[in-house]
């Protein structure tokens, strides 16, 4: 259907790939504290930075927000909840018409808060999971998790929320349970939303252990095509589009373009897994605020300009992966024009194979606690949602009503 | 696009529409965002005029009146109105009392 000749799904996606004026989400980590400590962690996070944005600094930033007209936030941290004014901002935003998706681990969701959250629909929540059980889970989340996240899931359910999710980082070790997770999602009124690992924050030091092999990339594209509209992904496996059909969503990378992340001390990046000084576009604290960063950083300008592909350019699938993703490129060391590590056409490892032993860029700031990281395998923080999360479900050859759940 | 019977029954040009209270939009070169709280759905509007559309429905008595007062084609009625209905299915139009303006 067509509302107008001239425009057509790809040129809305040049508009996106442009940039707007203003996200249309954006990820806000809260804070870099968290209870757990789990092993692919993007942002590295356990202890809190004695930086972070006070109370009222962070509501300056939903005033802002709102004048933007930013849809929603999607925070994360760090473990949000556990700030002492974690329901204090989120009321703020929903009066301020900014509307708030959070990840948590389910440490604090308690069925008073349940209750909450069932309330309103202002307010959406993820709990974090990677395992179906607690085995699979607890190795990677920490001891414990599992239960605790189950506990918050019941609170939800049992208080009427609907449209919860359950987020699952997908890896080596879960990738066989995406059955057993969407059961668990089922029976309890939840979605399930499976979003991709990232060698990101701690990520970057169990990325060779966790990442999916070759075989199982392909086994999880064939269940995301068979259960095509009944999950939730972030769109963030836009790279296996390569197999063949193109997966639901807008198949484009939205970092510094339509989304971009807001660290708990202000920093602004291009995206939540690029914590990193080169994609670092700002500070809010500076003068100018978010929205001069949004709209003027030499970073975000760059990021805005038309792509040549480099390396890919020549390759048929290019079209549907667009090159992945830039954060999975830069830190396993491989240049931003090329493939991604895990091309699904194993261009990525033929380059990582090219590129031998080296010492890939280290992400940045580690808000680790001191303790060694059981080495169980990982533990994980909560996986804010978003990325490229706000644009999922949308098909470009729509033309009015383009649905993009979360 | 042809419309169904049930599109239809879900929206009539010739009563007064309002877009639903939970809907927020927002401007843009390519025409308009809007975002749904209660579904949680972006929907992209790609065209200025139909975002214009939108905006008269508040003032207007009926869709079609909204047309007129943004001076769509005759021509392009059907089209417009096709929007409005996908619109209206997803419920982020919503009728208002006949003759009352917001």
């Amino acid at each position: 259907m067509s509302t107008t000749t001239a425009a057509t799904g790809r040129d809305l996606l040049a508009e996106f790939e442009r940039g707007l004026d203003a996200p249309i989400c954006l990820t806000w980590e809260l804070t870099y504290a968290c209870n757990l400590a789990c092993v692919h962690c993007l942002s590295s996070s356990g202890k809190r930075d004695p930086r972070e944005l006070d109370t009222a600094e962070a509501k300056a930033v939903i005033d802002e927000l709102e004048r933007l007209q930013v849809f929603y936030v999607n925070i994360g941290g760090g473990e949000p909840t556990v700030r002492s004014d974690f329901w204090e901002l989120v009321d703020y935003a929903v009066a301020h018409k900014v509307g708030v998706k959070f990840s948590t681990n389910g440490i604090r969701l308690d069925k008073t808060a349940a209750a909450r959250i069932a309330a309103t629909s202002y307010v959406d929540v993820q709990i974090s999971l990677d395992g179906a059980t607690a085995e699979v889970n607890d190795a990677v989340r920490g001891e414990g998790s599992f239960k605790t996240a189950l506990q918050a899931l019941d609170n939800l359910a049992e208080a009427g929320a609907t449209d919860f999710k359950i987020s699952v980082v997908v890896t080596r070790h879960n990738v066989t349970q995406l059955d057993a997770f969407k059961k668990l999602a089922d029976d309890r009124g939840a979605q399930l939303r499976l979003t991709r690992l990232r060698p990101s924050g701690r990520g970057a030091d169990t990325w060779d252990e966790l990442h999916l092999l070759p075989g199982q990339q392909r086994v999880l594209y064939d269940w995301l095509v068979d259960h095509s509209g009944e999950v939730l992904t972030g769109d963030s496996f836009f790279h296996l589009s390569a197999y063949g059909e193109a997966l639901p969503g807008l198949n484009l990378c939205g970092a510094g373009r339509v989304v971009c992340l807001i660290d708990p001390i202000g920093d602004v990046y291009a995206c939540p897994f690029a914590i990193h000084d080169e994609f670092l576009a700002g500070n809010l604290r500076e003068a100018g605020g978010f929205t001069s960063i949004w709209r003027e950083s030499a970073l975000f300008s760059s990021l805005r300009e038309p792509q040549t592909g480099g390396a890919c350019a020549s390759c048929n699938f290019y079209g549907s992966c667009r090159g992945g993703c830039m954060a999975a490129k830069f830190f396993t060391g491989l240049p931003l024009d090329g493939p991604d590590p895990e091309c699904v056409k194993g261009y990525g490892e033929e380059a990582l194979a090219a590129l031998g032993e080296i010492d890939r860029p280290r992400p940045g700031a580690d808000h680790s606690r001191s303790i060694p990281l059981m080495v169980l395998k990982p533990k994980n923080a909560p996986v804010p949602a978003c990325a490229e999360d706000p644009l999922a479900g949308f098909d470009p050859n729509e033309v009015v009503v383009a649905s993009s759940s979360r | 696009m042809a419309l169904t019977a049930v599109a239809e029954e879900t929206f009539n040009a010739d009563s007064a529409w309002d877009l639903h209270e939970s809907v927020s939009v927002r401007p843009e070169r390519f025409g308009a965002l809007l975002y749904d709280f209660r579904t949680r759905r972006l929907t992209f509007v790609k065209d200025p005029v139909l975002q214009k559309v939108i905006d008269a429905l508040s003032t207007s008595a009926s869709a079609r009146e909204a047309l007129a007062l943004v001076k769509v084609p005759q021509e392009d009625h059907e089209r417009y109105l096709s929007a409005l209905t996908r619109l209206a299915e997803t419920s982020m139009l919503t009728p208002r009392s006949q003759g009352e303006i917001t």
